[in-house]
């Protein structure tokens, strides 16, 4: 990817490595959080609990490993105590960000664990970047993901555990958002039509059917004007068909209504005649007879409506 | 059978308020003004009325206005929906019920201030959508922008010129011709207002192919008119006007304006088919008729119209404008009140009133020698027309 040679990606990528810290915990290792941790966790190990197990193991309580993080966690003012680095971790995120890429999620952290910790020791923590991937595009958009590695070290400065935390750092893809699609008068809902607006949603045409004599029939109704039967489906049809007349509206103006507003009558090639809007035409140049194919419009309320553009262009 | 109905009812009466953009009054009080003139104008006591019919859309209860006149007993009360499709409905309604016995005094009126209050030019906006069929089927429409009267005639309009080759000027001297009798007319909006085919041409897009003076006024104010039978209109005081026939019609795959998806939509069949009855209740023929009020809501219909009724081959009646056969001096001059382009918009029913006078030989507009009148209404939906005419 092109990117890759951004000199402001070079610029993020020089901090890999780099170390910030070291932060302290305000709290040394203590039995009431470790039972409050256990509590909302559902741990219900008689090693963290009991008061005896663990002493009689290790000669001391002892926290959950997984209790890593909780000992360095920031207070609720977002501070860490007296004596902590105030250097900032994320300056790679903000680089990241002030090039357009706004969000951030959290997508999957790992630890592992040197040794129990135990009651009374007060640990610390360094964090570094270890590395930021390409360019990627996933579901929620494009962007990096970024992983930050921790190291918890104790007071006697040996290494204890470490968690590796992995970000996506993206902008969301440029799609319309529901406020920009235009929007326009819906159409009422009954159970003769509500296929016909249902299929629009997943990009398709389609026209009832009486499953008596096989008619197609436009617009829909609860009987066949051919043979009477009320039994009917639909299927989805070409898209293809002739402009077989049309008008370009100019008043009424409505919002989200293109003006001049050209609406075709569209004879589709299964012989059924639809009206819908055209798009790619010049409006002082439609032709009766112009082969159209159908699109889809995307609008406000969950609507969606069919439009015909010129096959092969305008 | 329907030919027995031919000259047994009669309009004796006709009433109607001023036309103007903003009447300045609600719409019962329109209501109620016009149908007692029209009474007074047949010199009947409002008590005789027995029976009332009108327009769906009509927003005056018939209970109401048969209050407001002081009317003692209703016998027959009926509305006609689909718009300026009902404009001759009520007429044959009446007939019916006068012809049958049911009823003896009907008073058919139309009330609305329709461009001081709502505007149909405005079109379907910003109805909650429910799953009504007519909400549904809207649907077909609205959601494309499609939510004007006007945008919905458009669509068959370019494909009638597609196929027949008429263009923008042969709608253009609909509006004209209405434009030159309006401008004579002082009840009309556009009294002293006549168009040029070039100010046709230049006047804005509303829906292409129609420019804005192909498009009808948006009108408020009242009509109401007066029907009793042969027998009784003989002993009142103004020549009795006879409906020669009346007819109501919807043909096969009728849509309200939108009916695109027959083989094909350049005609009106349920004007042809409204046509039809009309001739066969009469016995008249097109040769017979001295001058028509054509539903001129938008001009290009007027063409079709003239095509459904038999003036003129399909497709031809580009030719039957271009000859000026339609305008002054023609020999089927149209809307000669100046229509609903020119005079008002009342929904047809100032047509009605326009043919009345022609047979009274009290029109602003007078055609000489008038025998019989056509009427027709609103096009592109169920629709309806009468014929009327001196005994
Ligand atoms: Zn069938």
């Amino acid at each position: 990817m092109s990117e890759q040679n951004l000199s402001w990606l070079d610029e993020a990528r020089a901090l890999i490595g780099h170390e910030y810290g070291k932060v302290y915990a305000w709290d040394a290792v203590n039995q009431p959080m470790v039972r409050q941790w256990c509590e909302a966790m559902g741990v219900d190990n008689a090693l963290y609990l009991d008061g005896v197990s663990a002493k009689a193991r290790f000669g001391a309580n002892v926290a959950p490993p997984t209790m890593l993080q909780v000992w360095v966690l920031a207070g609720l003012n977002g501070r860490f105590p007296e004596g902590s680095a105030t250097d900032n971790p994320y300056e790679v995120l903000q680089i990241i960000e002030r090039n357009g890429y706004p969000s951030v999620v959290a997508v999957n952290s790992e630890q592992s664990y040197r040794r129990y910790l135990k009651e009374g020791e007060k640990i610390a923590f360094t964090s570094q970047i270890e590395s930021v991937s390409e360019e990627k595009t996933t579901g929620l958009g494009t962007g990096f993901f970024v992983t930050q590695l921790l190291n918890f070290y104790d007071e006697a400065d040996a290494l204890v555990g470490q968690m590796r935390f992995r970000l996506f750092k993206f902008r969301a893809p440029e799609r319309a958002r529901p406020a920009d699609k235009p929007r326009r008068p819906l159409p009422g809902i009954s159970d003769e039509n509500r296929f016909f607006w249902d299929g629009l949603k997943d990009r398709k045409l389609k026209i009832q059917r009486c499953t008596a004599c096989n008619t197609l029939r436009h617009p829909p109704g609860p009987a066949c004007p051919d043979c009477h039967s009320l039994a009917s489906d639909s299927v989805e049809v070409s898209g293809r068909g002739r402009i077989y007349s049309y008008s370009v509206v100019h008043h009424p103006t409505l919002p989200g209504v293109p003006q001049p507003n050209p609406v075709g009558l569209i004879e589709l090639t299964e012989g059924v005649r639809v009206v819908a809007g055209l798009v790619d035409v010049d409006p002082a140049h439609i032709e009766i007879g112009r082969e159209v194919e159908v699109d889809y419009l995307e609008c406000a309320d969950e609507l969606v409506i069919p439009v015909f553009r010129p096959v092969g262009g305008a | 059978m329907t030919q027995q109905l031919n000259g047994q009812v009669a309009i004796v009466g006709l009433g109607a308020t001023e036309f103007s953009k903003d009447s300045g009054r609600s719409e019962i009080r329109l209501a109620t003004e016009a149908v007692l003139a029209a009474l007074a104008d047949a010199g009947i006591d409002p008590t005789e009325v027995d029976g009332l019919s009108t327009f769906a859309v009509d927003n005056n209860p018939e209970r109401e206005v048969f209050r407001q006149i002081g009317g003692k007993e209703l016998k027959f009360f009926s509305r006609i929906p689909e718009g300026g499709g009902a404009a001759c409905g009520p007429f044959l309604h009446a007939m019916m019920a006068i012809a049958t016995g049911v009823a003896n005094v009907v008073v058919v009126y139309r009330a609305m201030n329709e461009r001081s209050w709502y505007r149909f030019g405005a079109g379907m906006q910003g109805k909650a959508p429910d799953p009504f069929f007519e909400t549904t089927n809207f649907g077909w429409y609205i959601p494309h922008g499609l939510v004007s009267p006007a945008s919905w005639v458009a669509m068959s309009a370019r494909r009638y010129m597609h196929e027949y080759g008429a263009v923008s000027e042969d709608f253009g001297r609909v509006a004209v011709a209405a434009r030159d009798f309006a401008a004579t007319n002082p009840a009309a909006f556009f009294y002293g207002k006549p168009i040029t085919l070039e100010e046709h041409q230049a006047s804005r897009w509303i829906a292409e192919p129609l420019h804005l003076l192909d498009c009808c006024q948006e009108s408020d104010g009242a009509v109401a008119m007066v029907l009793v039978s042969r027998e009784y209109a003989k002993k009142l005081k103004q020549t009795p006007v006879f409906l020669k026939a009346a007819a109501q019609g919807t043909a096969h795959d009728q849509q309200m304006m939108t009916s695109y998806y027959r083989p094909s939509i350049s005609g009106l069949p349920e004007a042809g088919l409204v046509a039809r009855q009309l001739w066969q209740m009469s016995g008249l023929s097109p040769k017979d008729i001295q001058t028509a009020v054509i539903y001129d809501h938008f001009t290009p219909f007027v063409l079709t119209q003239l095509e459904e009724y038999g003036f003129a081959g399909r497709g031809e009646a580009k030719y039957f404008v271009r000859e000026g056969r339609h305008a002054r001096g023609g020999d089927l001059p149209v809307n000669t009140h100046g229509g609903q382009l020119g005079e008002a918009y009342i929904h047809g029913v100032n047509g009605v009133a326009e043919a009345v006078r022609q047979v009274r030989g009290s029109a602003v507009n007078q055609v000489s020698g008038v025998r019989n009148v056509l009427v027709t209404a609103g096009t592109g939906v169920p629709t309806s027309g009468l014929i009327v005419g001196a005994d």
